[in-house]
């Protein structure tokens, strides 16, 4: 469904990809870890299309996603919901909400009102709160609104970004509980995390990203076992 | 009691033109975070125009009183053409230097002024010599209070710059493309992973504020029938005043503009009724820097909290 095809992206003089290739398919979870800095948004704002690469390709459903605009990426069916979650702290949770459905069109406007009803009935505690502005929510419901927005734009890929950052651990639970209800539902999800312990327990598959380069992937639950993994990221001596 | 009444009045016919013009520093300024400089002279492009285009029907229909449709007729032809000027400044000159630093956009926008300023002068265009609008309301008083009248044209102008303000409070918070535009003025990068179209959206808020100058630039013309020379002084004040009303609300935020340019309409009349009248412009300024000292973000913005 998805292929990173050995790119390099670098912020002016910085570089933070040396060619990254993953690949992601139908019906997966699969999951991008590693240290601060590897290297993992950079790769998830290349296929959104923020930054551009400098070379190599991206392919999305068999077409190339180069020179493609983000707002036009989102209309394929791939959505972001991306670090810090980026809620707009202004508008109220339903308003952003809207906007995740911003690049659907008028004519969907029954199917939107039962997507929106769907993702309420994921996220029940966002459903008391519609009419209350982003910026006064908490930390682990502003995520679950960033989730809820994202899954607005219909996705058959959904790519999140650290969806555990900074949440206390029972939240930190049921966000991944969610991720694969959502998976169950049928949308493709590529996880970036640094708590690789729950990633590689929701993914099927993993990639180990380390200064802009893959290192090791593989089945999630086989890498899991490996003592490079075990050491580097699972905190075991 | 007459002169409070009639400071008030006035008050607020120039509160509501400084408010349309500082509708458009401030929503260029959420989207994008400069300053456009050139907006006043888009303000003076639409005042010209609308006398233009009202000579122009004056020679048409041969009219001996204007009809009533006249100044609306005008007012939408000045509006759609500087809404086309704003488009083409942004697309020929702002957009090629979208994620330039600060300095260079700035630089481009005075280099805008500079030029739509000395084209305005030439003897194609405007020319250097002031001009008087042709009447366009057929004046009335509609009814009178004590000893200050209340006339067809005070009611037009402020009419219509309060309608044009509940038009764009109503599109910024009540429709997509309002939406998409607050979204823009948080994150450009945010927004556009929602699906919304960045580039369409900053030439939406061009064509929208530079309507919005037209409108403050016929109003203008309707008040003072005599319009100035386009690099005259007092289209510079102008331009400041309608600046400091958008600092002063809190720049970026599109109640705080209208906020603001009632509140230095009013402060600018009621300085000169009751205190000395030839100081307007030290009141004015006055009040910037109050602000600016005491609440840096205007009296509407506040600072965003973002939760980690
Ligand atoms: N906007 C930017 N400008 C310059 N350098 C950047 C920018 N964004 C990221 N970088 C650099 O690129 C590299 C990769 O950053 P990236 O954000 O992709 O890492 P990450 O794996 O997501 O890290 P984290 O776990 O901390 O989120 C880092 O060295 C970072 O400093
Ligand atoms: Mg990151």
């Amino acid at each position: 469904m998805l292929e990173v095809r050995d790119i390099s992206v670098a912020y002016g003089a910085i570089k933070a990809l040396h060619g990254v290739s993953l690949s992601v398919a139908k019906g997966e979870i699969v999951t991008l870890i590693g240290c601060n800095g590897a290297g993992k948004s950079t790769t998830l704002r290349a296929i959104s299309g923020l930054v551009r690469p400098g070379s190599g390709d991206i392919l999305y459903e068999g077409r190339t996603l180069r020179g493609v605009a983000p707002h036009e990426i989102v209309r394929l069916g791939l959505a972001h919901s991306p670090e810090g979650r980026g809620v707009f702290p202004n508008m109220t949770v339903s308003e952003n909400l809207d906007l995740g459905a911003y690049a659907r069109k008028r004519s969907e406007h029954a199917q939107i009102r039962e997507d929106r009803e769907k993702a309420l009935d994921l996220f029940p505690r966002l459903r008391e709160r519609l009419k209350q502005s982003a910026g006064t929510l908490s930390g682990g419901e502003q995520q679950m609104l960033a989730m809820a927005r994202a899954l607005l734009a219909r996705p058959r890929l959904l790519l999140l970004d650290e969806p555990s950052l900074g949440l206390a651990p029972q939240i930190v639970q049921l966000i991944f509980r969610i991720i694969r209800e959502i998976n169950a539902a049928g949308t493709t999800i590529l996880l970036v995390e640094q708590n690789a312990h729950m990633a590689l327990q929701v993914a099927n598959r993993a990639y180990v990203l380390e200064v802009g380069r893959v290192v090791m992937s593989g089945d999630a639950k086989e890498l899991a076992r490996t003592d490079e993994v075990r050491k580097a990221y699972l905190g075991h001596g | 009691m007459d002169q409070l009444l009639q400071t008030l009045k006035d008050g607020i016919a120039i509160g509501s033109l400084y408010a349309l013009i500082a509708l458009g520093y401030t929503m260029v300024y959420g989207i994008l975070k400069f300053i456009n400089f050139a907006h006043s002279d888009v303000v003076v492009l639409g005042a010209w125009l609308s006398l233009l285009f009202a000579r122009k029907l004056e020679a048409v229909t041969g009219w001996g009183a204007p009809p009533w449709w006249a100044g609306a007729l005008v007012l939408i032809l000045a509006m759609a053409a500087c809404a086309l000027a704003g488009f083409c400044i942004e697309r020929l000159a702002y957009k090629p230097i979208r994620g330039a630093p600060r300095l260079n956009v700035l630089i481009t926008a005075i280099g805008v002024s500079l030029f739509l300023q000395n084209m305005g002068q030439q003897e194609w265009m405007f020319g250097t010599r002031p001009a008087n609008i042709p009447a366009l309301v057929n004046d009335a008083t509609l009814f009178t209070v004590g000893r200050v009248n209340f006339t067809l044209l005070d009611a037009a102008g402020v009419g219509t710059a309060l309608a044009l303000m509940v038009g764009l409070e109503w599109l910024v918070f009540h429709t997509k493309i309002g939406r998409g535009m607050r979204a823009v003025s948080h994150s450009t990068a945010t927004a556009s992973l929602m699906g919304v179209p960045v580039n369409r959206v900053i030439s939406t808020t061009f064509v929208i504020g530079s309507a919005l100058a037209a409108a403050g630039g016929f109003l203008w013309a309707l008040k003072y029938s005599q319009i100035k020379q386009t690099a005259d002084t007092s289209w510079t004040l102008l331009g400041l005043k309608a600046f400091v009303a958008a600092v002063v609300g809190g720049i970026g935020n599109v109640r705080g503009a209208m906020l603001g340019g009632l509140a230095i309409g009013m402060l600018e009349m009621f300085g000169a009724a009751y205190l000395w009248s030839s100081m307007t412009d030290v009141y004015v300024f006055g009040l910037l820097i109050a602000v600016l000292l005491l609440r840096p973000g205007g009296i509407l913005g506040k600072a965003v909290v973002e939760k980690v």
